[in-house]
């Protein structure tokens, strides 16, 4: 019995389900448009019409799922990737600072996981204060930084990539001291009797045991990433990123801007995702620690 | 024999589980009668079916084939009626109620309330020397204990019938001897059909007034003995000439059925 | 109640004394501090500051060999006198020299000395181990504070690059008044709000598909991927819907919120072991019956950890949401604000209340998870 089939056809249904009630929402939703905009030119037209209407308004409360589609294939595939127009361009953008920045982030707590798991001091006085940090939120910090950066000449990339990097830096970091710390006492205790030193316990023990850990923290890490570089193009007016044209679409009312940039970031989103769990899976699977 | 005597019935009962290699004969051709007061022992190798056989008698298993009466009813309607207390081979305590709080759950789910609860949580504590641990959660006592209190927790719903699935197979074999002692104690007390699926021989023998023999691939029952021990016994009965005879008979009757060669 | 030196080492009579060595971390961090304080003095720094020091060091050396314990409380000392005396002068530019920065790092290596010897003590005693658990993270915290407080001043970095910590403080103190109105519209309308309608929501519509599995195994997934969305994302559409205040932020909250729990309760809803499912048939429970008695009750530690991510989560929804567009009040307003006015000290203030809040809003709930799931395993070993 394989999972994959008992779950296709359930989601199919649910995600069919979701796009039927988008549809009945963007009906319901525009029509009092369409009632106002009747009443003003003094016409009648037949309810039918009016929600023929409501599927393909400029500026609808909820644009249709197929206006949406329809502007993500306008701003992909007809435009230049170079043309300030092209979501290609845009999405581009915001992907290259959110992975530089979870790269750098993966690095570094993997770096400072390893500190804390080898220096007691920074184990009883660095960590509480990483764990506290996941309870705060620190994306409100994202256009200071953005701006105090920008004061310094730090522009472009870096600043972004920077609030990427400190997002997706925490839960790596604690993910990586639970996993280095999870092999049991046995296997520990099993290195001694071979009178391993500490490296070689890192290498052949606490290393491979820490990785399902490691891609577990990875996936949420990537997604914040992206958050963070959304967020980051919000403060100084950016020109240029998803979340610059989630804030031009919100100043000039463009809903259909805006929900084709939010369905390509959730597609950007669920692919680096998927990505990152797939490379966990077979990395798992080569180090045996996954079985089929 | 009487009708009324009869407790469980069974005649050409059989069960065939499907799985993805073509379905597996779980129980053939069973035929067993189970009169009142009797403590009977299902007995055999992993595989062999007994406890299929115990779970039909509960109503967590349907049979696929024959006939199954319990109390002369079915099973579902046994079940529905509470006839029945189910003992299981871990203590299966909930961790957030206190012993006393899982012993009246049952009640709680017959609709009970009160002094009425109160009075039968305390005196099936009573039963199995729980007493003093009514407000204790738990996880605070020891694996004798818990599944003492879930010895306590089948009884209180006042059932003649108790089944009992390998209730002390996790334990280590000393806290085992002493429940087994406690247990033949409250059989004598009380005076319940206890149906109990074991796979160690000398709990066996050392409980039981019938012992059914079981053989694997397909589930089936080999032989049925009938003890000839007195009812009441010690640990001491276990050196005895007659005890170590039926022990014999058991063992022999597990050899002719194949069960060690495919031991998976 | 014994002295603490005399619980915390302890030795078998019958052992004879093992050679005392000094750890890597001793090797280097104490000769480290005397060498700067020397270095300090030779760079025309205070001399008897600087001979302090090193010779604080130098007893705690030998101390070290001794009691831990001792030699963790003269570094602690001698290292708070000597942030304090270092903070007096950083005002002053004319003593602001390469001899003082050596001073700097000296007493900063002592501090981490004491934090090094603190952490090494064993102790079986819990008193004592609560008291070092609080101790040493809140004396890190504290020195990040003092080398912030330095570094500012020292160096005068501008102020709308980083304020030091003296001065967020004075300003967090002259505009309560403001930063209470914001907390209040961010924090007590629209993340309290949201998140209880949220979660709220979540629960019951796990509750509602529990007896369908088709509907279950297809929202499970679509869960599971859209908690990883960029879902702050339709801030600017629930502006548009709901208008500038706080009803358009709680419904951002809302919907981050909801998947979540949404995901973690069905989860917890099937934690439950077939074993419990028999013995719930054997009672002949009806469905409500074994839903109450116990589906939920297992299910707690799934809840308790979606309303903790929730927690943070609604934080975040919230204040990110007023960047798209608020009244003149709220906490991601005056974020955006101030940081366009270059009042950086009003926007440290600002993230040390929604630090505030959002870590009691945690703890808060961490709090009442220990109190319901007492019988969890994760919470009795702790």
């Amino acid at each position: 019995m394989s999972r994959g089939g008992s779950t296709l056809l359930p989601v199919l249904v649910v995600t069919l389900a979701i796009i039927l009630l988008w549809y009945a929402g963007a009906a319901a939703l525009n029509l009092a448009w369409e009632r106002s905009v009747a009443q003003r030119a003094g016409t009648s037209p037949s309810l039918i019409a009016m929600l023929g209407n409501t599927m393909n308004q400029e500026r609808p409360v909820l644009p249709a799922p197929h206006q949406v589609l329809h502007e993500i294939a306008e701003t992909t595939i007809h435009k230049k990737i170079t043309s300030k127009r092209s979501l290609v361009y845009h999405a581009g953008i915001t992907l290259s600072s959110s992975l530089l920045g979870f790269a750098l982030g993966t690095l570094l707590g993997i770096l400072l996981a390893v500190a804390i798991v080898y220096n007691q001091a920074l184990n009883k006085s660095l960590l509480p204060w990483i764990i506290a940090s996941q309870t705060i939120p620190i994306l409100a910090i994202a256009p200071m930084i953005i701006v105090v950066l920008n004061a310094v000449g730090v522009q472009g990339l870096l600043p972004k990539a920077f609030i990427s990097m400190y997002l997706s830096f925490f839960p790596v970091a604690v993910g990586m001291v639970k996993g280095l710390n999870s092999p049991e006492s046995s296997y520990l205790d099993l290195m001694r009797t071979y009178n391993a030193s500490r490296i070689q316990t890192f290498f052949k023990l606490r290393l491979p045991t820490s990785l399902p850990y490691l891609f577990t923290s990875m996936k949420v890490a990537v997604a914040i990433s992206l958050v963070g570089a959304i967020v980051a193009e919000l403060p100084t007016g950016a020109v240029a990123g998803l979340g610059a044209r989630l804030l031009a679409g919100s100043y000039y009312g463009q809903t259909v801007q805006i929900w084709s940039a939010l369905v390509v970031a959730s597609v950007l989103a669920a692919l680096l995702v998927v990505l990152i769990g797939w490379l966990g899976d077979w990395v798992n699977r080569r180090m045996g620690l996954l079985r089929e | 024999m009487t009708v009324a005597d009869t407790v469980i019935d069974i005649e050409r009962l059989s069960l065939t589980f499907p799985s993805s290699d073509g379905d597996v004969l779980a129980l053939q051709d069973i035929d067993l009668t189970i009169r009142r007061g009797d403590f009977v022992s299902f007995i055999g190798p992993s595989g062999c079916g007994k406890t299929t056989l115990l779970r039909v008698i509960a109503d967590l298993e349907r049979a696929t084939a024959g006939t199954i009466l319990v109390n002369g009813i079915t099973p579902k309607q046994a079940r529905l009626a509470r006839a029945y207390g189910y003992v299981f081979q871990a203590a299966a305590l909930y961790p957030w109620r206190t012993i006393a709080g899982n012993v009246a759950l049952p009640l709680e789910i017959m609709g009970l309330k009160g002094e009425a609860v109160r009075s039968r949580v305390g005196k099936n504590l009573e039963l199995v020397n729980l007493a003093g641990f009514e407000n204790k959660y738990p996880w605070q006592l020891s694996g004798g204990m818990q599944q003492r209190a879930s010895i306590a927790r089948a009884l209180a719903v006042e059932p003649d019938l108790l089944l009992m699935d390998e209730p002390f197979g996790a334990l280590d074999e000393i806290v085992r001897d002493h429940l087994n002692e406690q247990l033949l104690q409250l059989w004598a007390k009380t005076h319940k059909t206890v149906v109990f699926v074991t796979h160690s021989i000398p709990e066996a023998v050392y409980l039981s007034s019938r012992i059914v023999v079981m053989s694997p691939r397909p589930g089936r029952i080999h032989d049925i003995i009938d003890s000839d021990l007195p009812r009441e016994r010690d640990l001491s009965i276990r050196e005895t000439q007659a005890f170590l005879q039926l022990a014999h008979r058991i063992r022999a009757g597990l050899r002719a059925g194949h069960s060690y060669d495919e031991l998976a | 109640m014994s002295k603490p030196g005399e619980s915390m080492t302890y030795r078998h009579p019958g052992t004879p004394a093992r050679r005392f060595t000094y750890r890597p971390m001793e090797r280097v961090l104490l000769p480290g501090a005397s060498a700067f304080a020397i270095g300090g003095v030779l760079l025309h720094a205070s001399p008897w500051f600087g001979l302090g020091l090193a010779l604080a060091a130098f007893v705690a050396m030998w101390l070290l060999t001794q009691s831990r314990l001792s030699a963790a409380l003269i570094t602690g000392y001698v290292s708070a006198g000597a942030a304090w005396y270092l903070v007096a002068q950083a005002d002053q530019p004319e003593l602001v020299t390469a001899g003082f920065w050596c001073h700097v790092i000296a007493a900063w290596l002592l501090a981490w000395a004491c934090v090094e010897q603190l952490a090494a003590i064993a102790t079986q005693s819990r008193l004592y181990q609560w008291i070092l658990g609080v101790l040493i993270p809140v004396l890190f915290g504290v020195w990040l504070l003092i080398l912030w407080e330095l570094v500012t001043r020292g160096l005068e970095v501008p102020q709308v690059l980083l304020p030091s910590p003296s001065q967020i403080a004075q300003r967090f103190t002259s505009s309560t008044h403001i930063l209470w109105a914001d907390f209040r519209q961010t924090f007590l309308k629209a993340v309290l709000i949201g998140y209880t309608i949220g979660c709220a929501t979540g629960f019951v519509v796990a509750i509602l598909i529990d007896r369908s599995p088709f509907l279950q195994r297809g929202l499970l997934p679509i869960g599971n991927l859209v908690s990883a969305l960029p879902i702050v994302g339709v801030a600017p559409i629930m502006v548009m819907w709901f208008g500038f205040d706080w009803p358009s932020k709680a419904a951002v909250v809302i919907i981050m919120t909801f998947f979540p729990m949404l995901v973690n309760t069905v989860a917890g809803l099937g934690a439950a072991q077939a074993m419990q499912h028999d013995l719930m048939k054997t009672y002949a429970a009806s469905y409500w019956q074994s839903l109450f008695k116990l589906r939920i009750p297992e299910a707690m530690p799934f809840i308790f950890n979606a309303l903790k991510i929730n927690s943070t989560l609604a934080m975040i929804g919230a204040i990110v949401a007023e960047f798209f567009g608020t009244p003149t009040v709220g906490m991601g307003f005056r974020i955006s604000t101030e940081v366009g006015r270059m009042n950086v000290d009003m926007v440290w203030a600002e993230i040390a209340v929604a630090a505030m809040a959002g870590s009691l809003f945690y703890g808060a709930i961490a709090l009442l998870e220990r109190v319901v799931t007492f019988w969890h395993p994760s919470v009795r070993s702790s």
